[in-house]
């Protein structure tokens, strides 16, 4: 029977069972994950099983890495990101966050657009270290996004997003995400997607200040192909700032709803 | 009319912006859907609305 081994397809001899095998092509290998989940007890393999044998503490060789990295996924949808191609407007607490989910996740190719450099006052949200402190936040991500998976394609633009470049920015993406600070410029980069590119998705954010409920923030699809994530109620103002937890939390709404949609899931 | 899913009565009709202004929407922060149709932010002065017609307004808070 045909099954794929640390990313590779190979024909085993049926019946066959997972340490037998683990013992023939990785005997030092201490994790097992099956189609996606890690087992530790033995059981028999079925035919078109994806099996990863893991070595820790070693690299393991470049074929091998990428299929490693996608072992804990949901078996199949790997390849199905691999193709998409997803704009990020915005690279602050919400979009710094949200590539490096998409990273994870293995979307294909990431396009990470903001005009400005990391400072001090971004550490408390943004995903940022010290040692980035005054690069442009573009070249800061795209390093971290290299370091966690290096076979998404990310390309930047250190540029401020307008009503007019938006309509050469974004062109020929699936789904863009709206990450912006500014409510002014979250209203206007919806506007011109939803105007110039029908059939793109926008997911934008808005309300995700202070440290009410987690519970408030949800995902509603608005109208068209406008997904909005957060409360929708509290905003960043003097004496409701920012942090951590509530912003990620949008984030993570935010990118799992272009998941969604990349994986052809249009409702909220 | 319906505004959000709310049926209102507009006695007369009026701009796109004055309607949102009477609302209490920050108008430089939202966007709008007409009767199924996306209207841009430089059409809220010229475009009309009657009380035949749906509208959807969402709005925009900072952060992020």
């Amino acid at each position: 029977m045909t099954i794929t081994l640390n990313g590779k397809s190979i024909t085993v001899t049926s019946p066959i069972s997972l340490f037998t095998l683990k013992q023939q092509y990785r005997p030092e290998a201490e994790i097992m994950i099956v189609n996606g989940y890690q087992l530790h007890e033995d059981r028999l393999i079925q035919p078109d099983d994806i099996i990863h044998f893991i070595q820790k503490g070693i690299l393991p060789p470049k074929d091998e890495l990428e299929s490693m990295l996608a072992a804990r996924h949901t078996p199949q949808i790997y390849q199905l990101l691999k193709q998409s191609k997803v704009a990020i407007a915005g690279l602050g607490g919400l979009g710094s966050q949200i590539a490096m989910m998409l990273a994870r996740t293995g979307v294909g190719h990431l396009f990470l657009v903001d005009f400005d450099i990391v400072e001090p006052s971004n550490l408390n949200r943004q995903c940022y270290a010290i040692s980035h402190l005054g690069m442009y936040k573009t070249q800061a991500l795209k390093s971290q996004i290299e370091q966690v998976n290096p076979f998404v394609c990310v390309t930047c633009e250190n540029t401020y997003v307008t009503s007019e470049n938006l309509k050469t920015l974004f062109q020929g993406y699936q789904v863009v995400c709206e990450a912006f600070d500014n409510p002014v410029c979250k209203a206007e980069l919806v506007n011109g997607i939803l105007e110039h590119f029908p059939d793109c998705a926008i997911v934008a954010a808005s309300g995700m200040a202070g440290y009410e409920s987690s519970n408030l923030i949800r995902t509603k699809r608005i109208f068209g192909n406008l997904y909005l994530c957060g409360d929708n109620v509290h905003e960043a103002k003097p004496g409701q700032g920012l942090m951590a937890p509530r912003v990620s939390i949008c984030a993570a709404h935010q990118a799992n709803m272009v998941i969604r949609l990349l994986l052809g899931e249009q409702e909220a | 009319m319906k505004l959000n899913g709310m049926t209102i009565t507009l006695n007369q009709s009026c701009t796109i912006t004055a309607l949102l202004t009477q609302h209490h929407y920050p108008v430089q922060q939202v966007a709008v859907e007409l009767n199924d149709k996306i209207v841009p932010k430089r059409e809220f002065d010229t475009t009309f609305v009657t009380d035949e017609d749906t509208i959807e307004v969402v709005s925009f808070v900072g952060g992020g």
